[in-house]
């Protein structure tokens, strides 16, 4: 279960700091302040841009090219499903629309009780043992839709 | 019944073997008596978690295991290589993994992944050391000769890049490593920094010397949570024992979700800290790469298969082969196979050994109807094409390539329109936005195919679909536009009947 910090400027500027004199430092930054809060905040973009020397546009730019980086936290609970060929050719397609269906949300959507956000992904190199997701940095494997509904239950989440 | 002696159990940590629940059997098996070593994976994933025990006679395999099993196992003997259902025997001659040649993948799945005597007691550091006896030019020379061809995809001689980055000026070289293995189907680069990391270190000090860099990056995407964190330990481990450090070092990069940061160019930029959109080509990042500076990239496969061409000669990893590829491939089976799993060969296997004979077909026991070889951007082949041999050239002669080695094998119940969809939808949610073939033409592709699927003015469409693909083939700046014609055509060409019945599709 992922616990996030709220966004403090404050600490938002020492992380920063902390990575801004690397070669190429703007995607470490991004990473430290989404593994911090959970997302990169609105607030952050102009700080970094200020620390690489760069435009806010260049830095608006570079967070939204990449597909890994929030505008807001997920909740307490991350479940990515892998769309990607040697899923497809197991029925990944079909297990999402049930997954999508149970939680109610669509991708990138999160339970409406804050629990689970679903991510998609475009493999995870689990080609070998699809239908394949990872819930919380932890993979799965061979999946069905009783095994997501297994791994949710533990998880804590329960449809009311 | 507890064991009396103290044995070693050998456990994979190796992410597929997680997702199928690996830990739960190392808890299991975490007893008085036993001691659980973690390794990578031996890659026969439908056999995993597959544990080995140390017995006099060599290693013993058992699997799949489920920690319900363990209690059983101990029981009837398994610490002493006893009889078991899920007695798999001495790993080595377990049929797939007998048929293989193993050189890149050596000591994968055998040895403790962040133990460099184990790494050292399998022959690590031996081409780094044979590198350093014969020096820099002689080292480029070697691997030149081996024939080696860069495993990423695009197959340019790996030798003739370091020559040369080596030749050009520059203050500062670099050594960058493309572990964004971002093509389903693949998993090779994952499971060697997860499994045998220290190969890849080796290889990237090796092209480090040979070329006159300083410094290396290795660019892994971030949905490899479990390969970096591996990868990390290893580099704190090879500074700790010197094999980085004097004079070369090595620094890991984590993507962010971008399939387009594979391409080296894109790579390059994101690396930089910019967005990672593709640079027109030339200059060579080999004259002008990483901030400016002759760097190479090169795949991780690529980079840890030069440790074996050194420590055993350019001419034994040559003799390996078909035509002109040389050396071995690591194959990976994956989607509806059988038997799923990193195959490592010399190239020239035709793909029908490879999907059936290997693979054992596939996995839902359905016939086989199509085989996507190279990844998202690679064609779709149907079993009437099983002749061609695993080769660089022979596929490009059929519309496909190889590239990253990845196999995916489809069932008959895959509806090939709908593949063919799918790759101009993932071409438009990835495309980094630099060129209009790729952009623009992602999103008419998908327009297209549904008026085909409708039944709008089919022929029209067809023709339409086709022209759209030669503009993205020869006016796309990468592979990534440039490409997806491959599965789009080669989903229209092989399997045209999916293409033409709207009735049906409406129906269902």
């Amino acid at each position: 279960m992922a616990e996030f910090e709220p966004w403090s400027a404050a600490r938002g500027a020492a992380i920063i700091a902390a990575q801004a004199g690397r070669e190429g430092a703007a995607l470490p930054i991004l990473h430290a302040l989404q593994a911090e809060f959970g997302h990169v905040p609105k607030d952050a973009v102009p700080m970094i841009a200020a620390a690489l020397n760069i435009t806010r546009a260049e830095m608006h730019g570079i967070v939204t090219f990449y597909h890994d980086f929030r505008d807001h936290p997920p909740g307490r609970h991350v479940l990515r499903l892998c769309r990607a060929e040697a899923c497809q050719s197991l029925g990944a397609d079909a297990l999402a629309a049930h997954t999508c269906a149970r939680l109610g949300v669509d991708w990138h959507g999160t339970t409406r009780d804050g629990a689970v956000t679903l991510e998609p992904v475009f493999c995870l190199g689990l080609c070998a043992v699809g239908p394949a997701g990872m819930l919380d940095g932890r993979p799965l494997g061979r999946l069905d839709a009783g095994r997501v509904a297994a791994e949710l239950e533990a998880a804590q989440w329960n449809p009311t | 019944m507890e064991p009396d002696v103290t044995a070693t159990v050998y456990v994979p940590r190796d992410a597929a073997a997680l997702a199928l629940g690996a830990d739960a059997v190392a808890a299991a098996l975490a007893k008085p008596g036993i001691t659980v070593v973690r390794t990578g994976s031996r890659g026969l994933f439908w056999l995993e978690p597959m544990i080995e025990v140390a017995t006099p006679a060599g290693r013993i395999a058992y699997g799949p295991v489920t920690p319900a099993d363990v209690p059983g196992l101990l029981a009837t003997g398994m610490l002493d290589g006893g009889g078991h259902r899920l007695r798999l025997g001495r790993p080595e001659e377990i049929p797939f993994l007998a048929r293989q040649t193993r050189l890149t993948f050596a000591r994968c799945g055998i040895i403790d992944p962040l133990s460099i005597e184990n790494f050292r007691a399998h022959g690590g550091m031996q081409g780094l050391a044979r590198a350093r006896e014969i020096g820099p030019a002689a080292t480029i020379e070697e691997v030149t000769q081996s024939g080696l061809r860069g495993r990423g995809g695009a197959g340019f001689p790996t030798g003739i890049k370091w020559k040369t980055t080596a030749d050009a000026a520059g203050a500062r070289k670099y050594i960058v490593c493309n572990a964004d293995e971002g093509d389903s189907g693949t998993y090779a680069d994952r499971m060697l920094m997860e499994g045998d990391p220290f190969a890849l270190i080796e290889g990237m000090a090796i092209a480090g010397f040979a070329v006159g860099a300083s410094k290396g990056y290795v660019y892994t995407r971030s949905e490899y949570p479990h390969a970096i964190a591996t990868f990390d330990a290893a580099l704190v481990i090879a500074r700790h024992e010197g094999l980085l450090g004097d004079g070369f070092d090595i620094e890991q990069r984590v993507g962010a979700g971008a399939y387009v940061c594979g391409e080296e160019t894109s790579l390059l930029e994101s690396l930089e800290g910019k967005r990672g959109q593709v640079r027109a080509k030339p200059p060579l990042p080999a004259h002008h790469g990483l901030f400016d500076m002759p760097t190479v990239v090169n795949n991780v496969i690529s980079l840890a298969s030069v440790p074996a061409i050194m420590a055993d000669g350019a001419a034994r990893y040559k003799a390996l082969g078909f035509g002109r590829s040389r050396g071995t491939s690591p194959i990976q089976l994956a989607g509806n196979v059988k038997h799923a799993g990193l195959f490592e060969a010399g190239f020239g296997l035709t793909l029908g050994e490879i999907v059936n004979d290997i693979g054992g077909g596939t996995r839902s026991g359905r016939p086989v109807r199509a085989v996507q070889v190279g990844g998202p951007l690679g064609a779709y082949f149907p079993p009437a094409l099983f002749d061609t041999p695993f080769d660089y050239e022979a596929f490009t002669a059929r519309d496909g390539l190889i590239g990253h080695g990845g196999v995916v094998v489809f069932d008959d119940t895959v509806d090939m329109a709908r593949q063919a969809r799918f790759a101009m939808e993932f071409c438009e949610v990835e495309s980094c936005g630099k060129c209009t073939p790729c952009r623009i033409g992602s999103v008419r592709g998908q327009e297209v195919i549904d008026k085909i699927l409708a039944g709008t003015e089919v022929d029209a469409n067809l023709a339409l679909l086709t022209d759209l693909c030669h503009t993205m083939k020869f006016g796309s700046l990468c592979a990534l536009g440039g490409f997806i014609p491959y599965p789009v055509m080669s989903a229209l060409t092989h399997f045209p009947e999916d293409f033409r019945r709207p009735a049906a599709r409406a129906a269902a």
